[in-house]
């Protein structure tokens, strides 16, 4: 009673896209850097919007995010706040703090 | 079917020691978590001679201590700091919350919601045992060279970072422990989403299993940070990283060879992150139990029961964003400091949503005066003290002058020690029939409760005047050397006294503990009457928990329904 | 003991138990290592003379790895897929290359730290180095951890597959949730520390 063979491989193919796309997105990040934005922030920029990218394939189709239940939405939400909220309130914290 | 049809007969070491039934696993976890309370209660123990009697040698045990702890019986600062310092990790990560999470929590949830386990039982099992391995690490600590950890149970760098090897075994202990609530917390979500029995909506569970839930989600989200903190406290001590030591520190005349660079205050940042939370997991439980004894013994519903959910919820979210509320004095500026106040004074509506809705729940109730329900009573007034006394702590003008005093100390222990530990009281109790099959003694039961509440108050409210006046906490000698804490010396010997009072008034709770296991009266499955799904099991309740799979037809607190035949209608009882 | 919703989903949420599970693992393991990147943006924005990463690290060797782990990304899924198609074979072949691809990541992180080791860069040499062993280790150890489950599933999987299909095929599927979470923070680690 094996899942829907043919669905299966439409999933199959996804997948490849997805590598191939992977691929081509880790070289971009690679000449980015070499040839990119000299200054630091744009640079942050550029890798860190890559990055994104990348993950978020990783994320909506190796990982099937992209049909995943509510439930499951739900708590990544949450956890996504919180993650952003440990990422910069200590920064924001020390940025803050009294100096002499 | 949902018990064992295979009866299949376990040897004794599966079904009592390496057991993956969650009643056996949950009383694993109370057994532990009483024993270090008693532990850690007998480590204050020690300290409130010394606070009482500075530097007179320790009477009759003074000599167990050796010359590197007490010489001539005398306790040494650093003694006293070891002391301190896993008193408060014991009583917090061993203590509570394995009581109030692990042990309650396991026992009562798959029952109260009509599964026959847990969703998980062998993480479940490893979960357990995760914790009694940081518990072996925690008191074995007590027995390296140069002794436990002694930074506070905050472990503040730079100091837990060049301490002795004690710090390096906390953090370890504290790995596995975090290891234990991070498994326990996935099987206790995905039990109360996936097991809830047919017809147990979400807003039919009881208020103790949402509890429960939303207390699940902070140790799951709140504990990691805290364990990436401890990997980099053991990078700094055992790799020589600067994580959180900065650039030039001088220690004892010596400029510390390290590479610096770091930040103290990252640490106190990954702390308490974890930490605020944390007091969270050690005050929700106790109010789910609270709720729960109440309704039961005012024979009514509980009042504003969905507000109370939403309260709770409310409350879990906010409790991830109010932590710097504890780091007011580390030069924080004002932006920062009028956000963390902000959210700490919001986060102070759903606690009093809670408890205005368990006072309200009293109003024109039928109330039977049982022993759980006096230590439910008086939790509500002592959580009331706890609750009051932190809202200058979270306002950051007020802080400036209590931070780091007894005030913080008497504000804490009034919530956890009079607040939570009562209303585990409370939850033994009310639900040691269920778990034993016996009821215990109502007269031992009035024994334990009166002189805890009278010496509870004998050793805490003295605490909060104190710290008014002044009086920093960790000092050795309990302020002696300070001019203005002179006058509260004779303070600090009535709040000793009530302490080892109050360890005479345990005597009777732990005889009949043991004593009603043989003698106690037999109690039927529903002993109290009461409404909710674990009274509709035997007692105690078998292997796979329910003969057949319950169905459940109403709400969780349906007492005194007009026109029904008994005060009270079981939420699976049919019709 | 029958525990309800192992392998088919439970109507009103639509999920199984262990892929809830999994998913709220993984929260936890975001929370972690958001604590260790929150660790390294208060080092750097601490610092007046924050090393660019090449300074110490060779991009080359992680853009390798790079690849090497999305491409194990690849071979974990279509481990699961094989193992949904009921193709046991494929699926071991999958799952042992995914294993192999993991081992390769690991060498290359030994060529790598060893380098550092002989050239006298430790994590007590500065910060920079420290938070880069400090998360390059703990992915790592990450990593360890996902290839000895794969190994169990590769080796030792035949009689549970075979006693039940569609129970080890969402384990597996877990087992993949978390083999693609590790690459996922290292299509972060790679450029934060390496090209930043």
């Amino acid at each position: 009673m094996g899942a829907d063979h043919a669905e299966i491989n439409r999933h199959v193919r996804i997948y490849l896209m997805v590598f191939a796309s992977l691929l081509v997105l880790t070289g971009l990040t690679v000449a980015a850097w070499k040839w990119g934005p000299a200054a630091v922030g744009p640079t942050i920029a550029v890798a860190l919007l890559i990055a994104i990218v990348k993950a978020s394939l990783v994320a909506l189709f190796f990982m099937h995010l992209s049909a995943e239940k509510r439930l499951i939405y739900w708590v990544l939400a949450l956890t996504v706040a919180f993650f952003l909220a440990l990422l910069f309130l200590p920064i924001l914290t020390a940025s803050n703090a009294i100096t002499l | 079917m949902m018990s064992d049809g295979h009866h299949e007969e376990l040897p004794f070491w599966r079904k009592y020691i390496f057991s993956t039934d969650h009643k056996v696993i949950g009383i694993q976890y109370c057994v532990t978590g009483l024993v270090f309370l008693f532990f850690g209660f007998c480590l204050m123990m020690l300290m409130r001679w010394q606070l009482a009697y500075p530097d007179q040698p320790i009477p009759l045990i003074g000599g167990l201590f050796g010359d590197a702890r007490a010489p001539g019986g005398i306790m040494l600062p650093d003694f006293y700091n070891e002391l301190g310092a896993m008193h408060g990790t014991i009583m917090v990560f061993l203590g509570v919350v394995p009581l109030a999470v692990g042990g309650f929590g396991n026992l009562i949830l798959p029952l109260q919601i009509g599964a026959p386990d847990m969703a998980f039982p062998k993480i479940n099992m490893v979960s357990y045992w995760s914790l009694f391995l940081g518990g072996v690490t925690m008191f074995g600590s007590f027995f390296l060279e140069g002794g436990a950890a002694q930074s506070g149970w905050t472990s503040y760098a730079p100091l837990a970072d060049i301490a002795s090897s004690g710090q390096t075994a906390w953090l370890i202990g504290m790995i596995f422990l975090i290891t234990s609530s991070l498994l326990g917390s996935i099987n206790f979500i995905v039990t109360t989403i996936q097991l809830r029995a047919k017809g147990l909506s979400f807003f039919r569970l009881s208020f103790f299993c949402w509890a429960q839930f939303v207390t699940a989600f902070l140790l799951l989200l709140a504990f990691p940070p805290l364990e990436a903190a401890g990997v980099l406290q053991l990078m700094d001590r055992l790799a020589d990283t600067s994580f959180f030591l900065p650039d030039g520190l001088v220690i004892s005349g010596e400029i510390l060879e390290r590479s610096g660079g770091g930040s103290p205050l990252l640490w106190q940042h990954l702390f308490w992150f974890l930490a605020h939370p944390e007091v969270y997991v050690l005050i929700l439980p106790a109010m789910g139990i609270v709720a729960e004894v109440i309704a039961n013994n005012t024979r009514k519903p509980l009042w504003g029961y969905r507000a109370m959910v939403y309260a709770l919820i409310f409350l879990g979210f906010m409790s991830f964003i109010v932590w710097a509320h504890h780091m007011f004095m580390t030069g924080m500026g004002s932006t920062l400091a009028t956000f963390f106040q902000t959210t700490t004074m919001i986060i102070s509506i759903p606690s009093v949503i809670i408890l205005s809705a368990l006072l309200l729940s009293l109003w024109g109730g039928s109330i039977r005066f049982n022993t759980p329900m006096l230590f439910a009573l008086a939790f509500l007034p002592m959580f009331g003290i706890g609750g009051l006394t932190g809202l200058p702590l979270g306002l950051a003008a007020p802080d400036i002058a209590l931070h780091d005093t007894y005030y913080v100390i008497g504000h804490f222990h009034y919530v956890v020690a009079p607040g939570t530990i009562f209303a585990l009281f409370a939850g033994v109790y009310f639900w040691y029939p269920k778990a034993t099959g016996r009821k215990m003694s109502e007269t031992l039961g009035k024994w334990h409760f009166w002189p805890s509440l009278i010496f509870m108050n004998g050793v805490f409210f003295p605490m909060l005047i104190q710290g008014l006046y002044g009086v920093s906490r960790r000092l050795a000698d309990g302020g002696a050397t300070y001019d203005f804490a002179g006058s509260v010396g004779p303070l600090n010997r009535m709040m000793s006294w009530s302490a080892w009072g109050l360890a005479l008034a345990q005597i009777p709770f732990v005889i009949n503990f043991f004593m009603s296991l043989r003698n106690g009266k037999t109690a039927g499955d529903n002993p109290w009457d009461a409404t909710t799904v674990e009274w509709a099991a035997p007692s105690p309740p078998p292997h796979g928990n329910f003969a057949t799979e319950p169905v459940v037809y109403r709400g969780p607190y349906e007492y005194s329904v007009p026109g029904a035949d008994k005060d009270f209608v079981p939420q699976t009882q049919e019709g | 003991m029958l525990i309800p919703y192992v392998v088919k989903p439970r109507a009103d949420t639509g999920l199984n138990n262990g892929k809830i599970g999994i998913w709220l693992f993984l929260a936890s393991e975001v929370m972690l290592f958001g604590a260790l990147f929150a660790t390294y943006l208060m080092m750097r924005l601490g610092s007046s003379d924050w090393p660019v990463g090449t300074t110490y690290l060779d991009p080359r060797w992680a853009a390798l790895n790079t690849i090497v782990l999305i491409t194990s990304s690849v071979t974990m899924v279509m481990a699961w897929a094989m193992s949904a198609k009921r193709n046991f074979k494929m699926f071991r072949f999958y799952m042992l290359c995914t294993v192999g691809l993991g081992l390769v990541f690991m060498g290359i992180k030994y060529i790598e730290y060893t380098a550092k080791f002989d050239h006298h860069y430790y994590p007590s040499t500065n910060v920079f180095l420290a938070i880069y062993f400090t998360l390059t280790g703990l992915h790592g150890l990450h990593v360890l951890g996902g290839m000895i489950v794969n190994s169990y599933f590769a080796l030792f999987g035949k009689k549970a597959y075979n006693e039940n299909p569609e129970w080890f095929t969402n384990r597996v599927e877990n087992s993949g949730l978390f083999w693609h979470f590790v690459d996922l923070v290292w299509i972060f680690l790679f450029p934060i520390l390496y090209l930043l």
